[in-house]
């Protein structure tokens, strides 16, 4: 309870700073004492995610600038095993399993619905919106540790050796050394003060998969399936919304997220910031 | 808890009841010609003709057993193996009908417990096993005539304790070819471009009572809690060549479109049923012994457990292919996968994606809500 306190306190915090930081003098980052960072809007490259074609051809999702129109919250750890917990003791969220008994580390073994549930809870015991990461906003904040994989693309016309080299690159993907989760900060900080992206524990985005076509600089999204989200890390990943241990085998090579957590983005109270941003985007796409 | 000296006891008392029968030097009286194998780790197999036109020969093998830690799994869990040559399973060995192989059996003196060996090709004495036990500093030399043309499972079996030995690696496999070669079951000659031998293993690893993986500073320390495991017939693992993923990726074996590949698949405890997905057995002898005519065509073959089996394939297509013991949970959930990359020219004739995936049209059982979203 006064850890919730203390974030209704930062965010209040955050929101009366918020003008002051409005302007590009001010520095990039910063975070409150109980671990929830402001990124100031600055613009960004970001490859759209699903499975694109154009001309009925297979091709590498569009590279994007983008830029975010306000302030982003986000927290600067992934939501830890103590305080899933306290959402799960007051029977809200599902007890999940693969916990080593420390309580200081990321919750991981949850599912996008977890994740999802959790974000509800805290949001309802808080009053202030928590909502997991849309894909272009978790790359804003990932910067540097964001991963731009461009595997091949499978050709329909000749499978086998994009396939190949698609497999090879999957297969040449590094695995952390240590997969058990670790302690906020071991996996280090981004230039934006966030700590542990792209380390052994994948995060789960609120973005859908599509297929789209593009022709020209138009999009077509053809199918929406919201039953499978981006998980992001140290590479980007497709994941069932209901999975909480990944895993390839069988067909699959290379190697799959290590661990599913999650960390969520803090709306300011009254502000539609997301709206905004989504706003935004669409716009920037059109230019 | 076992110690090393409780099992050399244990091992001394049997040799002392059992009066061995005096193992003669035995090999000039046959006068034949010799040839030295160097053995290779699999999935290779070390060279060899695929068909003789000399006579028999005295093949000589060597194998070194090894007790040693291994890792299984990519969450890095930890199992105290035994095995032949270091290798789970241990090296495939090739001679041809009407050869001899005297098989020279180490178990060095690092060694905590003895072992021996029970060659399901051998004739008599319990394939060998009543004849090779090996105490740590011990060697063995032994002598068998190959009668029966197939492939054929060997396997660790002292007594007491068989089927830990042989489900911590304690196995491999003896090819017995016929000296003219394999047959399609018409009399027509096979060949092979390569051969791949997998050697699938069942693994039970014990958990402690938070559901981890226990780690034990010894291989006796292991015995107890994994015999408890045993006894309940679920593997916590089920692996081809000793480790989950051992044969994928940068490990996976390789192949041509147009060659054949013999693929001898192993199983010294439990049934499996191998599947190459994408491909097919041209030839299959699914209960692995080379008199009987092969199969055709096969979609999955069924490999007894103590058995091996062999299935001829020619590659026709180029990608990735799974080979999975298609007892699917086994594959997926437990380990029982490897790939194929196989390299060449798509063809169109036998494969072709005629229409990517697109959406239902709207008139159409199935189709979305007609909603564009153009952005």
């Amino acid at each position: 309870m006064l850890m919730l306190m203390k974030i209704k306190i930062a965010m209040l915090a955050g929101a009366l700073a918020a003008p002051a930081l409005a302007t590009v003098l001010t520095p990039p980052t910063q975070v409150d004492p109980e671990g929830i960072s402001r990124l100031a809007p600055a613009s960004f490259s970001y490859r759209a995610a699903g499975d694109f074609s154009r001309s009925g051809k297979p091709v590498e999702g569009p590279l994007r600038r983008l830029g975010l129109p306000a302030d982003l919250f986000v927290m600067k750890r992934q939501v830890t095993v103590a305080e899933y917990d306290r959402c799960v003791e007051e029977g809200a969220c599902p007890r999940v399993g693969f916990q080593s008994g420390r309580r200081d580390v990321p919750i991981v073994g949850v599912s996008w619905h977890d994740a999802s549930t959790y974000a509800a809870w805290i949001s309802l015991k808080t009053g202030v919106t928590h909502r997991l990461p849309t894909d272009e906003e978790w790359t804003f904040a990932a910067a540097e540790k964001a991963r731009d994989e461009a595997l091949p693309v499978v050709d329909p016309a000749d499978p086998a050796q994009a396939w190949i080299a698609r497999y090879e690159a999957e297969s040449n993907r590094s695995k952390p050394a240590e997969t058990a989760p670790q302690p906020g900060g071991t996996f280090g900080t981004n230039s934006k003060g966030l700590d542990d992206l792209a380390g052994n524990i994948w995060e789960w985005t609120n973005t859908c998969f599509i297929r789209a076509s593009l022709e020209g600089n138009r999009e077509q999204v053809t199918n929406t399936n919201c039953g499978v989200r981006v998980v992001e890390g140290a590479h980007r990943a497709y994941m069932t919304d209901f999975v909480r241990d990944p895993k390839s085998g069988g067909c699959a090579a290379g190697v799959p997220p290590t661990n599913l957590g999650f960390r969520l983005i803090v709306e300011r109270p009254g502000a539609a910031v997301a709206d905004a941003f989504r706003k935004a985007v669409k716009l920037l796409r059109r230019a | 808890m076992l110690t090393r000296r409780t099992a050399l006891m244990g091992a001394a008392i049997a040799a002392l009841m059992m009066t061995a029968p005096a193992i003669a030097e035995t090999a000039d009286e046959l006068n034949l010609p010799r040839e030295k194998v160097t053995l290779v780790a699999p999935p290779a197999v070390h060279p060899h003709d695929q068909a003789t036109k000399s006579g028999p020969k005295i093949v000589e093998f060597k194998l070194t057993i090894r007790e040693k830690e291994v890792v299984i799994d990519s969450a890095g869990t930890k199992f105290w193996a035994m095995t032949y040559d270091g290798s789970m399973p241990g090296p495939m060995m090739v001679l041809h009908e009407g050869d001899y192989m005297e098989l020279t059996l180490v178990n060095p003196e690092t060694n905590s417990m003895p072992h021996n060996i029970d060659l399901h090709s051998a004739t008599g004495g319990l394939g060998g096993g009543a004849l090779t036990k090996v105490n740590p500093g011990e060697q063995v030399k032994l002598r068998w005539k190959a009668t029966r043309p197939g492939v054929f499972v060997y396997h660790c079996a002292p007594e007491g304790m068989i089927p830990w030995h042989v489900v911590s690696g304690m196995h491999g496999t003896v090819m017995v070819l016929p000296r003219d070669g394999l047959k399609d079951g018409a009399g027509r000659s096979l060949h092979y471009d390569k051969i791949y031998y997998i050697g699938e293993n069942d693994l039970y690893v014990p958990k402690d009572e938070n559901g981890k993986y226990k780690t034990y500073e010894t291989l006796g320390e292991s015995y107890a809690d994994t015999t408890e495991v045993m006894r309940k017939l679920i593997p916590t693992h089920v692996v081809f060549n000793g480790s989950v993923g051992s044969l994928t990726g940068k490990n996976a074996m390789t192949a041509k479109v147009g060659e054949t590949v013999l693929i001898v698949h192993s199983q010294a405890n439990r049934d499996t049923r191998p599947h190459l997905i994408g491909g097919h057995g041209d030839y299959v002898w699914e209960t692995g012994k080379f008199n009987n005519p092969p199969e055709k065509d096969l979609e999955t073959w069924f490999v007894r457990g103590g058995s091996a089996g062999a299935a001829l394939y020619t590659f026709r297509e180029p990608g990735i292919y799974a080979y999975v013991n298609h007892n699917l949970i086994e594959a997926v959930e437990l380990g029982a996968a490897a790939h194929f990359k196989v390299e060449g020219k798509w063809n169109d004739d036998l494969m072709k994606q005629v229409t990517p995936p697109s959406p239902v049209p709207p008139d159409k059982v199935g189709a979305a809500d007609p909603v564009a979203v153009t952005r």
